[in-house]
């Protein structure tokens, strides 16, 4: 396992809300992706069925988070200072996926975009900009 | 659609079936402290699994963002006269501090503008007084969401995969 690997994995479990939803992430090399994988009690509205409008957002803060972890040795958890959730389509009952692009690291602040998707990438159901502050190792 | 003589027991229905009959609300735990008027107050009860990060024992973000977004949407439902489907356009989230450990956490919803198509609401999330957040969010919703859709209807794949679901 690389480095990357073992802090992805180790930034995963040790947020007990990641596992509740049960969300997991893969990596090809440094690109991450995060995923959902259906299940009863993620569920917001229950006649459609959708999932939770929330989960999805809390889905892809912490895919955020493990971006975060992987781009660079963290001594703990990066802090959210805002998010911003946009809803495009909603979460149908199926496997649902996201990644994160860093757009900006700073000394102490990272600026993070999400998209999440289900069947196809292109049409996105939910997407998130946010704002992290960071603790680096070495501080 | 009247926001101050909204019949308070419909409400009170209303947050009794989206707490009880969304399986997430029901898994977190949240309860509907106080509803009607445009105005939502939840609570989630602490608990170990919802925590985000173990070092400092707080309740995870998400669980604040879903809390939110939940008792938004109910301040919508609570500033209507008549049931119709919602749904989250936009939340915005700042987070202010951390929670306190080991305490549950509030949160207040107040949709404060209601349109023919969209619901304006702002909330806060806190453990003992609105006054000090934990978080304040600002929301958008649009009403009549699901418009002609039937229970079911994101069982089967979109008519055009572009289409809003």
């Amino acid at each position: 396992m690389s480095d990357a690997d073992t802090r992805l994995s180790a930034v995963l479990s040790s947020i007990p809300y990641a596992r509740f939803i049960g969300m997991r992430a893969e990596l090809a090399g440094d690109e991450m992706t995060a995923i959902l994988p259906f299940a009863d009690h993620i569920i917001g509205n229950p006649m459609l069925p959708a999932i939770h409008g929330g989960v999805l957002g809390a889905f892809m803060e912490m895919t955020a988070l493990a971006q975060l972890s992987i781009a660079e040795p963290l001594k703990r958890q990066p802090r959210t200072i805002d998010i911003s959730i946009e809803y495009l389509r909603s979460g149908r009952p199926l496997t649902t996926f996201a990644r994160a692009q860093i757009k900006k690291v700073g000394r102490r602040i990272a600026n993070v975009h999400v998209e999440a998707w289900q069947e196809q990438r292109a049409a996105p159901i939910a997407a998130l900009r946010g704002h992290f502050l960071l603790t680096s190792a070495e501080d | 659609m009247s926001r101050d003589d909204s019949p308070k027991d419909q409400h009170r229905l209303i947050a009794t079936a989206m707490n009880a009959g969304s399986p997430q609300a029901r898994a977190l735990g949240f309860e509907t402290l106080e509803i009607g008027g445009g105005v939502a107050i939840l609570k989630v009860p602490y608990r170990p699994e919802i925590v985000g990060d173990p070092e400092t024992g707080v309740i995870a973000g998400g669980v604040v963002t879903t809390l939110l977004d939940h008792a938004s949407s109910q301040a919508v439902h609570a500033a209507m006269a008549e049931w119709t489907t919602i749904a989250t356009l936009d939340l915005r989230i700042d987070y202010m501090r951390p929670a306190e450990p080991g305490r549950d956490i509030l949160a207040r919803a107040h949709c404060y503008k209601l349109t023919r198509s969209v619901g304006f609401v702002r909330a806060v999330a806190y453990e003992d007084h609105p006054d000090n957040p934990v978080a304040a969010a600002q929301a958008a919703f649009m009403l009549d969401s699901s418009a002609g859709r039937k229970p079911g209807a994101n069982l089967k794949p979109p008519r055009d995969p572009g289409d809003k679901a």
